[in-house]
């Protein structure tokens, strides 16, 4: 990891801090993926419309993005199939029962200083931690 | 068409992109980088530490003030959770959230940004995590 890296990394966060930023003072909502996404499906008429414009735009920026910035992620041919599935499986079931995801909970939660968000974020962070050095060391998956 | 809700909406999908910008640059779609972050016993990456204490810096610094205020600019009021409870399912939902995470690398904001480079992943991934919501509102409703 060189300094390069970790300056694009720090100013990518800024960019998702501020994107958080925009969206609560101007439309009073929290940049959360997973219920924004949740919403498309389960909400009102009404309530559809800017959660389809923000989805197109964070497709559209990271697009931008990599056509700008370049390093686009090579696909990994050798992760299983069956375990990306069983993955999304829970990455979506978990974030609907959790009302929240990285963003929802971990940038916007602990930013209104929110207890459940914190306790939230801190339990998926250690099971992210835990699982990642089984299924690489344990497992042998991508090691 | 009101003004208001116009702009409101040229704000969503400028956020959109402001975040899936971030989202490239911080090395978030990339799941080999996360979880180069998440496994602490390999080749660690502290790189995605940055990430979240540049974006949770912004927004604890701003909420506070942004907060204080009666209404967001373009609206009548913030649109906020008030769930304050600390229980099973939140819990429940933060470790198998965590276990997927851990598994693949994504989370559901870089899972998106697939679409943005579609490749196998995209059409496992996405689709998968779309029945994983729908099972669950479908079994939470019963």
């Amino acid at each position: 990891m060189n300094g390069a890296g970790l300056t694009a990394a720090l100013i990518g966060g800024l960019l998702i801090g501020s994107a958080a930023v925009l969206l609560l003072l101007f439309n009073g909502r929290i940049a959360g993926i997973s219920t924004i996404t949740a919403k498309l499906f389960f909400s009102v008429a009404g309530d559809r419309f800017w959660r389809v414009l923000f989805l197109l735009g964070l497709i559209g920026g990271a697009r931008i993005a990599y056509l700008v910035y370049g390093h686009v992620p090579l696909p990994r041919d050798s992760f299983p199939v069956w375990l990306l599935a069983v993955a999304g499986f829970l990455v979506g079931y978990g974030t609907s029962l959790g009302s929240g995801c990285t963003s929802g909970h971990g940038v916007c939660g602990l930013g209104r200083l929110s207890l459940r968000s914190l306790v939230a974020t801190c339990l998926f962070l250690l099971t992210g931690i835990v699982t990642a050095v089984l299924v690489r060391h344990v497992f042998g998956v991508l090691s | 068409m009101k003004k208001n809700y116009l702009v409101s909406l040229i704000v969503s999908l400028f956020s959109g992109l402001v975040f899936g910008v971030g989202l490239v640059l911080s090395g978030m779609t990339n799941p080999d980088k996360v979880l180069n972050f998440l496994d602490v016993a390999g080749h660690w990456d502290p790189s995605l530490l940055f990430v979240l204490g540049g974006a949770v810096g912004v927004t604890v610094l701003s909420f506070r003030f942004i907060l204080r205020r009666k209404a967001p600019l373009l609206e009548d009021h913030f649109h906020l959770s008030d769930a304050k409870k600390i229980d099973g399912r939140l819990v429940a939902g933060a470790l198998v959230f965590g276990l997927g995470w851990g598994i693949s690398g994504y989370c559901p904001g870089p899972a998106l940004t697939l679409l943005a480079n579609p490749g196998w992943e995209t059409w496992i991934f996405l689709p998968a995590m779309l029945l994983g919501l729908f099972v669950h509102k479908a079994t939470s409703r019963l």
